[in-house]
């Protein structure tokens, strides 16, 4: 009886975090999708976002997301097994971490300087006989300043996933004979991939959403539907269209997580001998 | 378990002694006859004037800034904030006046009002200036570095379209700007109404897009004064702005016309100091504050006896103070309503998703 009144009191913060700040929004984010300029009920936001301009720049939003997620990938994993590999692991793994802690604006303006074509980064493309080249407001730029802000948070999951690992099983592996291709491929990646999936999560949704960005580094030359939604809500006022936006970008959303969705045994289950 | 307690209770300490601090040193500065919060366009008055402004009333300024007439208007209108003072451009006032955003502007507080130009005072947004009182005026054109180029000029708005301008031309992030050249230099309204136009104005904006290096906001400035970029369309006081840094820039307005805007001070209906809100407004307006303003500012002031104890040379440049005949050619925005302002940023949007 006492326990469960204590229960009920311990489930106050969760529930009314969720009704205030998540529910309540989402809510309030469909109602508005379903009111055009005048205030009248109308679906024509729903049928205005499956013109061509709204699917061309959904399309182009997971392209990018895309770009994003998969190289984040390709140099975290790597970064991350090397890490787990070291003396002082967390330590390297902190000095990793800390620069998500700087505003990014300020990290994003930086990066305006050294891509310039007077910057740091031009001067030793000619240096070594390659030229100059227009670097900043690029696709490369884009997707290489979207990488650098949102690697920590790939390497992040991926580390405590193979931290976990036990190594037994590596060992086990080696004594029945596998080579380390083999290794990788049957026992590290099948228990790391709950890691690889939670850092997709965390690197693909938001980077569908990157605004600001878009128009200091890519000069507004790649358009997400971040970008789209900030527009209709300042600029048009458009308070509907912003919200049908708003309600595909969680959708889509919803069916990430239903896609990267880890199954229940996770790599710290089977990290453990048996 | 114990050390997080103990640490939560330090946060707990930590923070009260700050908040407590804080809200000792807010009580010091409170000490004149009240507050103004002013919510104007960054890099738009000379911070020393802001400091003057207090010595001399009393009155403490609170300064905030925003980056466009849309965001600042949607600010207002929702509520919670407390501006006192604002700067609108004019058909964003025509908007406010809509929908009654606006307190009404007594000028029996504003003596200063006689140095003002009568050309920039009555004009068809706000009769009578019943609403708002002229801050700054200014053109749409293009800034250019002819060092950078190889000897183009920049007569017309199809000069952009010059095929040697591969990646070098810097549009401006807003919707009527940049619609509004397309419309120009088809020799259509920059009011235009008409879908057709409209339609025909972005196609031919999609054809520039080769020449297009990027479409950015005030960034644009320090690329220009880095010779980073070469062709910027922008506003006048900020060409004025690169070329102050920055002597190989010039600036020109294109034949066919183009925009001609004022940004005048309004008081919102949010505000809670009115009296001073008109304090600030009659000490903008003093010949000696605005001509210092207007060198700080590097936009043209509408104020009549600030121009003749400015430098004769920035007075007389035809640039950023053409005359009256020049401006006759000129078109002022209306407000042409949500629906159309929506059109327009959706074929903007249209033009900049078939950049590439």
């Amino acid at each position: 009886m006492n326990k469960s009144r204590l229960r009920s009191i311990y489930s106050i913060p969760y529930t009314a975090w969720i009704l205030l700040f998540v529910l309540a929004p989402i809510a309030l984010i469909v109602y508005y999708s379903f009111f055009d300029l005048a205030g009248n009920f109308t679906l024509a936001n729903y049928r205005n976002f499956f013109t061509s301009v709204y699917l061309k720049l959904t399309i182009s939003s997971f392209w990018y997301a895309f770009l994003i997620t998969f190289f984040s990938l390709l140099i975290a994993y790597p970064t991350a097994y090397l890490l787990t590999k070291t003396k002082h692991k967390h330590l390297w793994l902190l000095l990793i971490i800390i620069p998500s802690w700087i505003n990014l604006l300020l990290k994003t303006y930086a990066f305006i300087g050294l891509m310039g074509l007077y910057g740091p980064l031009n001067a030793f493309l000619e240096a070594v006989g390659i030229g100059k080249q227009q670097i900043l407001f690029t696709d490369f730029s884009f997707v290489f300043v979207s990488v650098y802000i949102f690697i920590p948070f790939m390497i992040l999951p991926i580390f405590n996933a193979l931290d976990k690992l036990n190594p037994a099983l590596i060992d086990a592996s080696r004594d029945l004979g596998a080579d380390s291709w083999t290794t990788f491929r049957r026992v590290i990646w099948p228990l790391t991939t709950n890691g690889v999936k939670s850092g997709i999560q965390v690197v693909f949704i938001p980077a569908l959403s990157l605004f600001m960005i878009t128009r200091l580094i890519a000069g507004n030359k790649i358009i997400t539907l971040g970008t789209a939604i900030e527009q209709q809500f300042l600029v048009t006022q458009n308070w509907g269209m912003g919200s049908t936006i708003a309600v595909f970008l969680i959708v889509f959303m919803f069916i990430i997580m239903l896609v990267t969705k880890g199954k229940e045994k996770g790599a710290s289950d089977n990290g453990k001998a048996r | 378990m114990k050390s997080i307690i103990q640490s939560a209770i330090l946060i707990l300490i930590v923070s009260g002694i700050l908040l407590f601090i804080n809200a000792e040193l807010n009580e010091g500065s409170k000490s004149g006859t009240g507050t103004i919060t002013v919510y104007n366009w960054g890099e738009y008055i000379d911070p020393d004037l802001i400091k003057q402004f207090e010595e001399e009333t009393g009155i403490k300024v609170i300064y905030e800034t925003f980056d466009s007439n849309e965001g600042m208007m949607s600010k207002i209108e929702q509520g919670g904030t407390a501006y006192d003072i604002s700067v609108p451009s004019e058909y964003m006032i025509e908007m406010m006046k809509e929908k009654n955003l606006l307190l009404p502007i007594d000028y029996s507080k504003i003596p200063n009002i006689k140095h003002i130009d009568p050309y920039f005072l009555n004009l068809p947004f706000d009769p009578d200036n019943q609403f708002s009182v002229p801050y700054f005026w200014g053109t749409v054109g293009i800034a250019y570095n002819p060092t950078l180029l190889e000897g183009q000029s920049f007569k017309s708005w199809d000069d952009l379209w010059d095929p040697s301008l591969k990646q070098r031309v810097i549009l401006v992030d807003s919707a009527r700007e940049t619609i509004g050249m397309g419309l120009n230099s088809l020799g259509y309204s920059l009011n235009s109404t008409n879908l057709g136009e409209l339609r025909e104005a972005t196609d031919k904006l999609k054809t520039l897009s080769t020449n297009v290096k990027a479409v950015i906001g005030d960034e644009v400035t320090q690329l220009m004064i880095n010779n980073e970029a070469a062709v910027a369309l922008t506003w006048s006081g900020q060409a004025a702005d690169m070329m102050y840094e920055n002597e190989d820039i010039d600036y020109v307005v294109p034949e066919e016309g183009s925009n001609l805007w004022f940004d005048n001070i309004v008081i919102p209906k949010t505000a809670k100091n009115i009296d001073g809100a008109h304090a600030f407004i009659n000490f903008m307006l003093d010949p000696e504050i605005a001509a210092q303003n207007a060198d700080y500012v590097g936009y043209s002031t509408p104020n009549l006896s600030a121009l003749d104890l400015m430098d004769p040379e920035v007075v007389e440049d035809e640039r950023f103070y053409p005359d009256i005949e020049t401006r006759a050619h000129l078109e002022v925005y209306k407000n042409l309503g949500l629906e159309l302002l929506g059109i327009y940023n959706e074929l903007f949007l249209e033009f900049k998703m078939d950049m590439k």
